[in-house]
């Protein structure tokens, strides 16, 4: 019971729809033919985390996540799906599952994140620095992504991106905005900087939504703070800027590193002389501590630390919390970053289920699926695509950049280019699609065109 | 000795040709490199010393500081260096000629001479019309003691200037960690944040004066560089490598001064030129600038023990006599007479011709030549200038003293003590910590604002009195002042002492111990260390931080406030608007200027204030009554009267803001104009609050605007209609002017 996880798989996201329906909540949105919730989950037990909370919003979205995790993970991994109410961000997530959480540290991992970033080391950063938090930062997406929270604002689609201050070590985290702040000026506490010299600040890595907290800290702050609502923007900025003037009652945690600081403090006169020698100690953590009980009658600073692990630019770590964002990951994983699909792939760089029928002069180009059971006619062509389980596909389809969900049929002659098709979407004769997404379910009535929309049945 | 040099065309004047830019270039590459030394530090820290005598010429380790700059100038490769000075320009020119400067080979050293200089602006100026920089120049003050190698830098500024011309100046800066207690330097400087890119040096942000608890980061920054280094660690030497561009800059930007706080910061701020800094970090090199009392103890410190190799004081360069290293660093002079049970310690300079009575101590200090030091004397951490006298009993620590001070007997000076020249302490007298003694007695405040601006404001002493006038003055006066005074200044420093103790100026007395000789004492440090823990806790409690995430979903309700705030200052701006306005008309009056002047005038006021026409026409109507108002009127017709003649005379005017009948036809507004409603409503609101005389005549102003055709009868009925659904209050007016308005529609309804 070293770590705890906790995976916030969300609910049924606004950002995403059409994609995300009541049948299909955002945790669930096939990743080359997976949940994406799947990949997480695959990295948490490769790393031997077993034992998992996952929280979901709303019950529903709760009854088919666990429903298909108990299909999938019977045996090998120990979860525990949580229902939250909708609306409440990821700290009252927490918050709300606060019972649950009994190990000394907790691993909060957002469900959405398709990496290959070992929590192992992030858990590893944390314990080495006794840390109150390690976040995992990760260079910004190349393709434009969007940034943004899996529960605040999430009306603007302008590219956004955390502004992040670390220590010359790029051990520590000594700034962080988030949200709205980002596109203001960054203003950055002379208090922490005096203390340690100097600042790295940072716009191009993003927060990747992986943290490690202490969890009585943790715990804490949630139940003094109230008003606070999510990790991201009010959790890691609250910790990061009170660094130096703890509030934690950190409940004798650091009680092992006050009896290491009483030698040099029986001393006030190196220290003092350490001061007026500006002597660089090895962490300004440490500097600060010192200063506190050292016979001056000055009450001890509390200090704690707030860490990061900074993924190297080879490691894939996307989150998939925008539509752009879902058919990027879908290209990645059956592409550049096809070590996270778990596949193998054919000599042609492609993977074609075994019980899948094509057609006569039909061809499928490379970084490319295609699902159990379906089948394709004459001379159809597909290229960068992900075409699901049990689709029935005409002749002379032509499918580029886009993906296929299941049961989706597609008549003679259509044209979809750079698009989302979900699941039971029906496609008649000669449509063409070009950057569109179609909702479950949805017809598309023969030979419309459509360019740039998303089509989806109205909610009753 | 105002010295010029035939200099030539800079640039050869800007010929578009191939041809002509590769002359040029070439040209900048055979060009000598040369420097300007600014023998004048513009500031008053070192006062009272520098009242009679440039700080440039004050000995650090027994030679002057010039030397120390000029020696490493032309180590570094200088070939021509241009000293600049202001204050006690004469003594520095001597000394440039006595120790031969003026005559070393392939060095020349020209001295250029201003009375009026304020700051260092003022010199580049100078400088830049006198047309002598070719190239890329050294600019430095005379205060600077390095043996960093210019070729490095020199190289990487070329380097960038050969990509991108935008680059005018590279910054030199060294690793110096500022405490995070006393938030100064260990040269006594203030806290200085930066922000460097890592990748290509760029400075980006430069602050050395802020209380605010925030550094403030602009946020195109980010997006230009996607990696900031925000420093804290990191020096500013004061030594920079620039480009013409730099003395160009300085001459477009006249109210420049400060080469950081005005220039840097101007060129930072300023994106329309497009100008770059640049800064080189040196390693291993030393580069300082003394720029106050506590730099110079710690210069002098760093000097004896070698950081500043070869400049040390056993190695000949320019200006000192030798002396020989014993162990601990004990330098002593040649001839130096020391009595057998006298101890020197470690890390102290004697100086040639000095006595040392019996029994007496000294360590970490420097003692200059010629002193007579009496017995059991004990000398600690002090610089001891030339021919001081100490006689018995003395008790010294952490003090300067002068050439040719007095130290009577049993005389104890306590830390941070400074004695300007040919001082005399009385006996067993007692020199309170920190305090400055002079024979000139203190200047009185005035309040020049220039000084005020351009001196340190942190400085011991904000004294404002020009520094390059007052000592001439002073000197004229010193004989009388001496004799007359010589009572008065014996009973502040014991019986038999002469000299004026400095009262330190209100305020400032607290931060003395930062920028003293002495080291800051131990109680000092932790109540500063108390006070900046609590305010670490204030500003955590204050919640004045960076808004996070936390603050965002009041955003609706911040946006309220701010859309108030935008209210309150479109308010103020009005008001200053209208006093302008107010002004200009009465300017306007008073010189006969032409009313195509005044419309020029007001329009200029209203683009700069982002006014509405409307705004001005309704100023300058209130200008026009205020001014009719301050004319005598005895009676209320009078008044009226006057009122008609400033309308009459000025119509033209006020028409210009209220377009005319044909436009309005025109236009096929069926409204009256907005602008003529304005008048009135301003006028209503000057009856009613500042101008109450006009309250009983309202009604025949009104009448008198219809007549000159300023005010049309639309204009008047919809602001009778405007009014009908307001206050009682506030129809007063409407019903004053009821008969009138119905006139107006009676006579409106016959036309039709």
């Amino acid at each position: 019971m070293d770590f705890q996880v906790v995976v916030l798989a969300g609910g049924f996201s606004k950002t995403l729809v059409p994609l995300v329906s009541k049948e299909v909540p955002k945790a669930l949105l096939p990743v080359a033919n997976r949940p994406v919730l799947s990949y997480v989950l695959e990295l948490l037990e490769q790393n031997n985390l077993k034992d998992l909370i996952v929280v979901v919003e709303s019950e529903s979205a709760a009854l088919l996540i666990g429903g298909w995790i108990s299909s999938a993970y019977v045996d090998r991994l120990h979860v525990e799906v949580a229902a939250v109410p909708e609306e409440i961000g990821t700290a009252g997530a927490l918050r709300a599952i606060d019972h649950h959480l009994t190990a000394s540290d907790i691993l909060v991992v957002s469900g959405d994140l398709v990496c290959d970033v070992p929590p192992g080391v992030v858990a590893a950063t944390h314990r080495r620095h006794d840390a109150v938090v390690t976040a995992m930062l990760c260079s910004n997406p190349v393709s434009g992504s969007t940034e943004s929270g899996s529960s605040g604002v999430k009306d603007k689609a302008k590219k956004r991106y955390n502004i992040i201050g670390l220590d010359p070590t790029k051990q520590f985290l000594l700034h962080v905005a988030a949200g709205v702040e980002v596109e203001k000026d960054v203003r950055v506490q002379k208090s922490i900087l005096r203390a340690v010299g100097q600042m790295d600040i940072r716009a191009d890595l993003m927060d990747a939504h992986m943290y490690a907290f202490k969890r009585s800290v943790l715990q804490e702050v949630l139940n003094q703070k109230e008003a606070f609502q999510s990790l991201r923007r009010d959790v890691l900025p609250y910790l990061v800027r009170s660094q130096l003037r703890s509030e934690l009652l950190l409940n004798g945690v650091q009680s092992e590193e006050n009896g290491n600081d009483k030698d040099a403090s029986q001393n006030p006169k190196i220290v003092l002389s350490q001061l007026l020698a500006n002597a660089s100690t090895p962490s300004f953590h440490e500097l600060q501590h010192a200063l506190g009980p050292n016979g001056f009658s000055l009450s001890p600073r509390k200090t704690h630390k707030c860490c990061v692990y900074i993924a190297s630019n080879s490691n894939y770590c996307v989150r998939l919390n925008t539509i752009q964002a879902f058919s990027d990951i879908n290209r990645d994983v059956i592409g550049d970053a096809s070590h996270l699909s778990g596949y193998s792939f054919s000599a042609q760089n492609n993977i074609i289920d075994p019980s899948a029928v094509l057609g006569s002069k039909t061809t499928v180009g490379p970084q490319c699926m295609l699902g159990e059971g379906s089948q394709m006619g004459d001379k159809c062509s597909v290229k960068k695509s992900v075409i699901g389980r049990h689709c029935r596909i005409g002749s002379n389809v032509k499918i580029v950049n886009s993906i296929v969900m299941n049961h989706v049929t597609i008549g003679d002659g259509c044209s979809i280019q750079g698009s989302v098709v979900c699941s039971n979407v029906q496609l008649l004769e000669r449509v063409v699609l070009k950057d569109c997404q179609v909702g479950a379910g949805f017809v598309v009535i023969a030979g419309s065109e459509h360019k740039g929309e998303s089509l989806a049945k109205k909610e009753k | 000795m105002v010295a010029k040099k035939s200099g030539r065309n800079r640039g050869g004047g800007g010929g578009g040709t191939a041809a002509a830019t590769e002359v040029s270039v070439e040209e900048l590459a055979r060009v000598p490199l040369q420097a300007i030394l600014l023998a004048d530090s513009f500031a008053t820290k070192f006062r009272p010393i520098t009242l009679e005598r440039p700080k440039v010429l004050l000995p650090l380790v027994n030679v002057p500081m010039i030397d120390y700059t000029l020696a490493w100038l032309e180590s570094a490769g200088v070939e021509e260096v241009f000293v600049f000075c202001c204050a006690h320009a004469k003594q520095v020119v001597e000394h440039l000629e006595n120790s031969q400067w003026f005559a070393q080979p392939n060095f020349s050293v020209t001295a250029i001479e201003s009375n009026n200089a304020v700051g260092a602006g003022d010199a580049l100026r100078l400088i830049y019309e006198q047309n002598v920089i070719r190239g890329d120049f050294v600019l430095v003050s005379g205060d600077t003691v390095s043996n960093m190698s210019l070729a490095e830098a020199l190289g990487e500024h070329k380097e960038r200037r050969r990509k991108d011309s935008n680059a005018i100046m590279t910054m030199v800066i060294t690793q110096s960690k500022t405490s995070p207690t006393t938030r100064q330097s260990r040269l006594g400087t203030d806290e200085l944040f930066m922000a460097i890119d890592p990748d290509t040096k760029q400075l980006l942000y430069y602050e050395d004066k802020s209380d605010k608890g925030t550094v403030s980061l602009d946020k195109t920054l980010l997006s230009d560089h996607p990696s900031i280094y925000l420093h804290n660690d990191k020096q500013d030497c004061y030594i920079d490598i620039c480009s013409p561009e730099v003395l160009s800059t300085f001459a477009d930007n006249f109210d420049y001064q400060h080469l950081r706080r005005h220039f840097l910061k101007g060129l930072l701020d300023d994106d329309i030129m497009g100008y770059k800094i640049f800064t080189h970090e040196i390693q291993s090199n030393y580069a300082a600038r003394i720029d106050n009392f506590r730099s110079y103890d710690t210069v002098s410190k760093d000097i004896i023990q070698r950081w500043t190799y070869p400049l040390v004081p056993d190695v000949q360069f320019f200006g000192n006599s030798s002396a020989k290293l014993d162990r601990q660093g004990m330098y002593r002079a040649s001839v130096v007479g020391q009595s057998r049970s006298a101890q020197v310690g470690p890390f102290t300079v004697i100086g040639s011709g000095t006595t040392i009575g019996s029994q007496s101590q000294i360590s970490n200090s420097v003692v200059g030549e010629g002193c007579k030091i009496g017995a059991n004397v004990s000398i600690e951490g002090c610089y001891i200038w030339h021919n001081v006298t100490i006689e018995d009993g003395c008790q010294l620590k952490h003090a300067i003293v002068c050439d040719g001070v007095v130290i009577k007997s049993g005389v104890i000076l306590e830390p941070g003590v400074v004695l300007s020249y040919k001082v005399v302490v009385g006996q067993q007298f007692i020199v309170p910590a920190y305090s400055k003694v002079s024979l000139y007695q203190q200047p009185i405040k005035q309040d020049s604002d220039e000084e005020l601006e351009y001196a340190d404001s942190s400085s011991g002493f904000m004294d404002a009195s020009s520094l390059s006038g007052l000592p001439d003055k002073l000197k004229e006066e010193s004989t009388i002042q001496l004799s007359e005074s010589q009572l008065q200044a014996a009973s502040e420093v014991g019986s038999g002492g002469v000299g004026f103790i400095w009262s330190t100026s209100e305020g400032s007395h607290e931060e003395e111990w930062r920028h003293s000789v002495a080291p800051i004492p131990a109680a000092k440090l932790l109540e500063i260390m108390h006070t900046s823990n609590n305010e670490l806790e204030v500003v955590q409690q204050d919640g004045n931080l960076p808004p996070s995430g936390e603050l965002e979903r009041d955003s609706v309700t911040a946006n309220s406030n701010d859309y108030d705030d935008d209210d309150v200052d479109v308010k103020d701006d009005y008001e200053f608007f209208e006093n302008e306005v107010e002004a200009t008309f009465k300017r306007a009056l008073e010189e006969n200027i032409k009313e195509d002047d005044v419309i020029l005038e007001v329009n200029s006021l209203r683009l700069s204030y982002n006014l509405a026409t409307a705004d001005c026409s309704g100023a300058l109507f209130y200008s026009m009554m205020k001014s009719a108002l301050s004319a005598p009127h005895p009676s209320p017709s009078d008044l009226v009267k006057n009122a008609a003649t400033v309308i009459t005379k000025w119509k033209k005017l006020l028409k210009y803001y209220l377009p005319s009948i044909d436009e309005e036809v025109g236009l096929l507004i069926s409204s009256s104009d907005p602008d003529e409603i304005e008048v009135i409503l301003k006028f209503e609101e000057m009856c009613l609050e500042s101008a109450k005389e006009y309250s009983t005549v309202f009604v025949q102003i009104l009448h008198l605007l219809y007549d000159k055709d300023i005010i049309q009868e639309e204009a008047i009925l919809n602001w009778a209609s405007e009014k009908e659904g307001a206050d009682e209050t506030d129809k007063l007016f409407v019903k004053q002017a009821e008969k009138f308005t119905q006139w107006l529609n009676e006579a409106s309804e016959e036309e039709d």
